[in-house]
């Protein structure tokens, strides 16, 4: 703001007679623009560290043994730190979540993309409207109109399959990937 | 000009003076030892300095035949592994060679499973105590920091493993179970003589002469005390870069905006 | 708009109106653009700005590490290890933040050697010095305190040997020892409160650096001349000097990246890589490089070779160990009195014939004892100390009294130009590296 006004005052036309402006405008934009790339540069760094780091990232996989869990109930596994449910599903469960329409659905899916065989549900416990557990394990919590889960944070509810069918979740369940081992285990991640 | 001159040599001679001043403080503890450390240029020396992935293989190799029996590697994890050149299969592979302490499972035990790329290599003892009192009263250090954590760590380490003579010079008394070492601060070290030659088969056939692996596991052991050490080098060169074009800038742009006032 | 202007007038209508309500904009284009500075500052006086840089780096990097350490005895190593391997670019911000605080130092240390050649402690910049010294002091805290951290050999030995200081005073001292750990030994209550200090202090800092500069701007700065100097004379801080301090912040960045890239552990100590065993002393404990000079008053002050006469002291109770905290003390206490003690009416050594040396000789005599400090306290290398250290007394409490006495000043020009014109000696050419 200041300076042309003091070059002025300080008695200023260079004794080269050329115009010092011209040159004088570039170096200062070139200046300060280096010292702005100077500046993103050095904070770079600092909000890179915040990523997660490299033990974080790698730890990735859990293994859950599923034989001991009875028909109709789930269990909850720890996975890159958020609960993911294992549920053994009863034949009806599988019945009710293959015979809904898809079309009705806020997040349409079928069953059949949400599940490796059938008897076995995994998604990740976390409720997509605001993060909370939903409830819903045990055959005796209430899991909602649907069967599935009810999120006792702002009534979202679950089908049997995970999918949203009431309430102010915007999407399903999240399926993480998981593969089978073997009839008993499974490794998610 | 005559005042510039002076200002630039006390500024440079201040520069000069506050940075030898730990070196002037360090080195009196390791002056005891009369025999020099035995020196080598290790590749990652330098402004430009880069590990030497053969040599790091085959000191890893050293570590895991030799070392691993009794000093742990805390810090490292198997991941830290692919920057030796090993691909994600192979070190899947050397994790799985070792066995891991993990638990509780649902039943409440402890429990062992092999290794995997995440974990970290696990301790040869189940804690201190235990190494030392299988290694007469003394556990043998963790060896993840070892050479920065002596004065000259790599050229310290090279010479310690060569350092080993079967007499004792006269005048040294050298207890029952303790060698004599001649880079050892004190000479005397319950450390028995690590290396013998064609102690490990090396992998790619390079013949394992006692120089060879001490030169290995050397360069081993500075990767594991520091496996950014490439990265910070090669982010300091372009930081370099920058900061001498930057400088050459402000230097022109302050000439220029100075220009008027010196005109008095 | 001339040099002291007051009352900017900001072009945006939104700035306006904020300046109108809450005048920190005017305030800050007061104190840091239009500000008006000597136009003959040498590049000694960028030191000023690089350790404002300096303080911000370390507060910023130390919030983004204090993000990933764990102040607890059994994880603090390791969490810094974990920086050092792990973090992304954490390697990065903990060398940074590490040797930033030898970087630091050396710019305070430079700074306050520039006050003491130009006269800047002198009237009427008491006030202006004694927060200066303020700083300084919580500056030592905090490093002292941020080097514990890690947990490593040196951290403990460290914090041990510095809180057993305390023990000197006689009565309360082992009391009060026993409250700054918080038990019966440096363990991880002692840990905890000194990360909570660690992180507090540089705030403070901060304040008092605002002190600092709203006590610099009362009079304006000191200028090589060490004569008050008219407004013709000043020129607006922005752009001459942000020009200048940025050009200086560039070269001392190669300086500093130097470090941080490609030596990182050069100015630290091996020990602190070996985790903190209370069970162990490390053979040769030194506290990191820029206490040295102050450590080696403290292990000098001991009864015996030349201050052998000072253990008359005993008979009224004071310890040698006791007179070795005092004497550490007074040797930053004595800063704080030093407007009195210079009784010369000129500032600026340039135009004191003596006094210019004594500032070179006190100058060798800080860097000696730098090296004693460092040193196995051996007979020879305590001889030395205790000389170096009489020397530092004397130095403030002797010959800088007398001096102003007995010197004769060389001429002081009537304004900074005249000299320029007159091409004299020692003048004012002020652009050394132009």
């Amino acid at each position: 703001m200041a300076d042309a006004a003091v070059r002025s005052d300080q008695g200023g036309v260079g004794a080269d007679g050329a115009d010092p402006g011209t040159r004088r405008d570039f170096l200062e934009l070139l200046a300060w623009s280096t010292m702005g790339v100077g500046a993103i540069s050095l904070a770079w760094p600092l909000v890179a560290s915040m990523n997660p780091s490299a033990d974080v990232l790698a730890v990735s996989s859990t293994e859950v043994k599923i034989d001991g869990i009875p028909e109709g109930s789930a269990i909850t596994v720890t996975w890159r730190g958020s609960p993911v449910f294992v549920r053994h599903r009863t034949a009806q469960e599988i019945q009710e979540a293959e015979a809904v329409d898809v079309s009705t659905l806020r997040d349409p899916q079928t069953d059949e993309e949400r599940v490796e065989k059938p008897e076995w549900l995994v998604v990740v416990g976390v409720c997509t409207h605001l993060g909370c557990v939903p409830v819903g394990n045990r055959p005796t919590d209430n899991r909602g109109e649907f069967g599935g889960w009810f999120c006792p944070c702002h009534g979202s509810q679950f089908d049997t399959s995970g999918r949203i069918r009431k309430g102010p979740a915007p999407l399903n369940l999240v399926v993480p990937a998981y593969a089978f081992e073997d009839d008993s285990t499974i490794s998610i991640g | 000009m005559r005042y510039r001159l002076k200002t630039l040599l006390a500024a440079g001679g201040f520069a000069l003076l506050s940075s030898a001043l730990p070196c002037l403080g360090g080195p009196a503890a390791a002056v005891e030892g009369e025999e020099p450390l035995l020196k080598r240029e290790w590749p990652s020396n330098g402004v430009f300095g880069t590990f030497d992935r053969a040599a790091l293989q085959r000191g890893f190799q050293v570590y895991q035949n030799v070392c691993h029996s009794c000093h742990s590697l805390d810090y490292v994890a198997f991941r830290n592994m692919e920057l030796l050149g090993y691909n994600e299969d192979e070190i899947g592979a050397i994790a799985a060679g070792y066995t891991v302490n993990d638990g509780p499972n649902d039943d409440g035990d402890m429990f062992e499973r092999p290794g995997r790329a995440s974990d970290h290599f696990p301790p040869p003892f189940p804690n201190a105590k235990a190494a030392a009192a299988a290694n007469g009263g003394k556990a043998p250090p963790d060896l993840s920091l070892i050479t920065k954590a002596r004065e000259e760590g790599q050229d310290y380490v090279y010479s310690l493993l060569q350092g080993y003579h079967d007499e004792a010079p006269e005048g040294v008394t050298v207890p029952d179970g303790s060698y004599y070492n001649a880079y050892y601060p004190g000479h005397v070290i319950a450390m028995p003589p690590p290396l013998s030659e064609d102690a490990v088969e090396y992998a790619d056939g390079t013949p394992a002469t006692i120089q060879q692996m001490s030169a290995d596991v050397t360069q081993f052991l500075a990767f594991a005390a520091e496996p950014t050490l490439e990265q910070r080098k090669q982010t300091g060169v372009m930081v370099f870069l920058f900061l001498i074009l930057f400088t050459g800038i402000f230097y022109a742009y302050k000439r220029r905006v100075w220009a008027d006032v010196k005109k008095h | 708009m001339s040099a002291d202007t007051t009352n900017p007038v900001f072009k945006s209508g939104i700035l306006r109106w904020i300046d109108d309500r809450l005048p920190i904009l005017s305030w800050g284009y007061d104190e840091f653009v239009a500000y008006p500075a000597p136009k003959n500052l040498n590049y000694w006086w960028n030191f000023g700005s690089l350790a404002g840089l300096m303080l911000t780096i370390q507060i910023v990097t130390g919030i983004v590490l204090v993000m990933q350490y764990t102040p607890n005895t059994t994880m603090a190593f390791a969490s810094v290890e974990h920086i050092m391997r792990d973090v992304n670019y954490g390697w990065l911000l903990r060398y940074a933040h590490a040797n930033g605080a030898s970087m630091f130092f050396v710019v305070v240390y430079i700074h306050i050697a520039r006050g003491l050649y130009y006269g800047s402690y002198k009237a009427p910049r008491e006030l202006l010095w004694m927060l200066g010294v303020v700083i300084f002091l919580l500056m030592m805290a905090t490093a002292f305190m941020g080097y514990v951290l890690p947990w490593g050999q040196m951290s403990f030995w460290g914090a041990k040997v510095i809180t057993n200081l305390f023990s000197a005073i006689p009565f309360v001292g082992e009391p009060i020892v026993t409250w700054l750990w918080g038990g019966f030994s440096v363990d991880n209550p002692t840990l905890n409160r000194f990360f909570s200090l660690h992180y507090l202090l540089p705030f403070i800092i901060t304040a008092v650096v605002f002190l600092h500069i709203l006590a610099l701007h009362q009079f304006g700065s000191n200028n090589p001349t060490g004569i008050d100097i008219s407004k013709k004379d000043k020129i607006p801080f922005h752009p001459y000097y942000t020009v200048k301090d940025s050009f200086g912040v560039g070269v001392f960045f190669l300086i500093y990246a130097f470090f941080v890239f490609f030596a990182p552990n050069v100015l630290g100590h091996p020990d602190n890589y070996i985790p903190a065993n209370p069970l162990v002393t490390p053979p040769h404990i030194v506290p990191e490089w820029y206490f040295l000079p102050f450590y080696a008053i403290l292990r000098s002050t001991v009864y015996e070779q030349l201050f052998t006469p000072l253990g008359i002291f005993a008979w009224f109770g004071i310890t040698a160990k006791l007179m070795g905290v005092i004497a550490m003390f007074a040797s930053i206490a004595v800063l704080f009195v030093l407007p009195w003690l210079d009784t010369s009416r000129v500032r600026s050594a340039r135009f004191r014939p003596i006094y210019k040396w004594l500032f070179w000789v006190f100058v060798a005599d800080v860097v000696l004892l730098g090296w004693v400090g460092g040193q196995v306290p051996t007979e020879g290398v305590v001889w030395i100390g205790q000389f170096a250290t009489l020397y530092y007394f004397i130095h403030f409490l002797v010959l800088v009294p007398l001096l102003g006495k007995f010197e004769r000043p060389s001429r002081l020009p009537e304004s900074i130009n005249k000299p320029v014109l007159g091409g004299a000696p020692g003048g004012a050419q002020a652009q050394p590296a132009e």
